[in-house]
């Protein structure tokens, strides 16, 4: 190859590599930029929401749209409710998942197979085909528009299960089984060798569930029935549908505490959801 | 068959206290394993058989019943109407709309969805080193958030009269249409959303599969003439076969459940153009009609569990 060809070329990969990051900018700024809208526009008087041509920065800076929504409709109480109820299932299906994931992957016992396969099947089944009768338990044990029925039918989930059990699985014998020559009950064995080992697999799944819970919709909008049980979502949702369009920027506001957050948390914690959906995405 | 008595025969006289012992001790190791076991299963066994083993039966079973939220304290009011529900779905005007627009939502917005996580991970991955974390957690962004929030944005966004789509249409001189109160395009304005906010899991996904791949495998095409373009064809894709089916299925099942997004920007409308099995279900169920919704959420579960029978069916031809 002449220096002139290579040169030839490397000008056309520089080219390419240009035109490339210009579609990606572009991409870039439809997919964040809803987002950033959101967040300036929450922050602008409602009249200067609808101007025509829209207006990027807001002109008039103002907090009004989150004062309201702090006086006239009970936000911190929704965002305690869904913080309440995230907490409870995350710690829950750390727990519970991570205790049977344990059995599955090291202890023999009978009844262990059907368990597992009850589980894998579990995967498959959509959350419409337990709605019903999920409602219909919880309504029967009196537990509609409580945190109990808010918190319960999420506290553990076929997902977890077969996460916990496939990283477990990695964990060498020899240490359990070094660990038991000592005189080390299960249970210790389990809390004091095996969780600490666990931790890249509790963060992914703890991540996983805290946002599952703090997003869900359909679930609290059957059960809360009042507002004082209402998360989030339930409440953006149902203060935008009640409402005509007169109230763009609460709407708005409301939309960045439900979202801020949790973008907040990612962005802390991004590798770790990274990691978290390219392995199991690919197991 | 005759050796294995006669073999134990001798022995008998001798270790018969020692063989029962043995027995017994095995016999309670195997009981101190089981109990250990269980008792690390047990929590979770509980709760998973009461919330959600249990309902999947009970659910099988209502969609054979007239149950209605009314019989709930007087159980003996119910009957057993044998696939009457069933039979009812399929002469359902309403059912078969939701169903056809499902079918659309998942038909166009599984591939639609793939081509542009494929097309952004094929992108993050070839060479670019600056800006990649930046693009990287940018278009997964929306992934993380909440359905709901994204929507209440998404129905600003493309409100016909003060949106900000009809307004940067507005700027070049073009009249916008009525988007999500149009008929024709509320569907496909759905499909879009669902594709923007989507797309970013699968990139990740994809990126995974992307970076297994050897990279000789590419030294090797290109040393044989190969453009980029057939490297792409004929590399990168029949490697990626397999985390592109992966990919498509989960996307599928989700598509197949969608139903926020119709709850909170169009209520399923206009003129029922909107309306997914999902929200059908969630209506039936809000009408009252138990046996009703627990059989249209069978039906579902069919749908999906054809959708992963096919992925099984491809991805076992592969390996």
């Amino acid at each position: 190859m002449t220096t002139l060809e290579a040169r030839g070329v490397r000008q056309r990969d520089r080219v390419a590599k240009a035109v490339l990051y210009a579609i990606l900018a572009i991409g870039l700024l439809v997919v964040v930029g809803p987002f950033i809208w959101m967040a300036l526009s929450s922050l602008k008087p409602e009249g200067e929401i609808r101007s025509v041509p829209p207006t990027w920065l807001p002109q008039t800076w103002t907090l009004d749209n989150f004062r309201d929504l702090f006086s006239r409709l009970d936000f911190p109480l929704f965002f305690f409710n869904s913080a309440l109820v995230a907490v409870a299932v995350t710690v829950g299906n750390l727990l519970f998942c991570s205790l049977v994931g344990y059995a599955l992957a090291k202890l023999r016992y009978p009844g262990k197979k059907v368990l597992f396969l009850a589980v894998l099947g579990m995967l498959m089944v959509p959350g419409m085909v337990t709605f019903v009768p999920q409602f219909v338990l919880v309504s029967n044990m009196g537990l509609t528009n409580s945190y109990a029925g808010l918190i319960l039918p999420f506290l553990v989930g076929p997902f977890g299960v077969f996460l916990m059990r496939q990283f477990l699985q990695s964990i060498p014998d020899d240490l359990i089984e070094a660990a038991r020559v000592d005189g080390a009950g299960e249970f210790r064995i389990f809390f004091r060798v095996v969780l600490p080992l666990c931790r890249p697999a509790l963060a992914t799944l703890g991540i996983l569930t805290f946002l599952a819970s703090w997003n869900n919709f359909l679930w609290p909008l059957v059960v809360a029935s009042t507002e004082d049980k209402y998360t989030l979502p339930v409440a953006l949702a149902l203060y935008s549908i009640g409402q005509n369009k007169t109230d763009f920027g609460l709407l708005l506001a409301g939309a960045v505490v439900v979202v801020v957050p949790v973008l907040v948390v990612f962005l802390i914690l991004q590798r770790h959801f990274m990691r978290g959906i390219a392995t199991t995405g690919l197991k | 068959m005759a050796g294995a008595p006669a073999a134990t025969a001798p022995a008998r006289p001798v270790g018969i206290d020692s063989d029962r012992s043995a027995g017994s001790v095995q016999r309670r190791q195997r009981l101190r394993r089981a109990l250990t076991g269980w008792a690390f299963s047990a929590p979770f066994t509980i709760l998973f058989l009461v919330f959600m083993a249990v309902p999947v039966v009970v659910s099988l079973v209502m969609s054979f019943t007239d149950l209605r939220s009314t019989d709930l304290r007087n159980p003996f009011a119910v009957n057993f109407v044998g696939l009457d529900n069933y039979t009812r779905l399929f002469s359902d005007d309403l059912f078969l709309r939701s169903s056809v627009n499902t079918l659309v939502f998942v038909v166009i917005g599984v591939p639609l969805t793939i081509v542009i996580a494929l097309a952004a991970a094929t992108a993050l991955n070839s060479g670019l080193l600056r800006f990649r974390a930046l693009f990287r957690v940018g278009f997964y962004l929306p992934v993380v958030t909440s359905i709901v929030a994204v929507a209440v944005v998404w129905r600003f966004l493309l409100d016909p009269e003060v949106g900000l789509v009809n307004n940067l249409l507005r700027v070049v001189g073009i009249d916008g249409p009525s988007w999500l109160f149009d008929t024709k395009l509320a569907l496909p304005s759905l499909i879009a959303m669902a594709a923007w906010r989507n797309f970013g899991f699968l990139m990740v996904i994809f990126l995974a599969g992307l970076q297994a791949i050897p990279g000789d495998l590419y030294e090797a095409a290109t040393l044989d003439g190969a453009t980029r373009w057939q490297q792409f064809r004929n590399v990168t894709l029949p490697l990626l076969r397999p985390t592109l089916l992966f990919g498509g299925v989960v996307t599928g099942i989700g598509y197949l459940q969608f139903f926020e997004e119709p709850f909170v920007m169009t209520q399923g409308g206009p003129l029922s153009s909107t309306l997914s099995v999902s929200y059908h279900i969630y209506n039936q169920f809000g009408f009252g009609n138990y046996g009703y919704a627990a059989a249209a959420s069978y039906v579902l579960f069919v749908a999906i569990v054809a959708l992963s029978v096919i992925q099984f069916r491809f991805l076992g031809e592969r390996s």
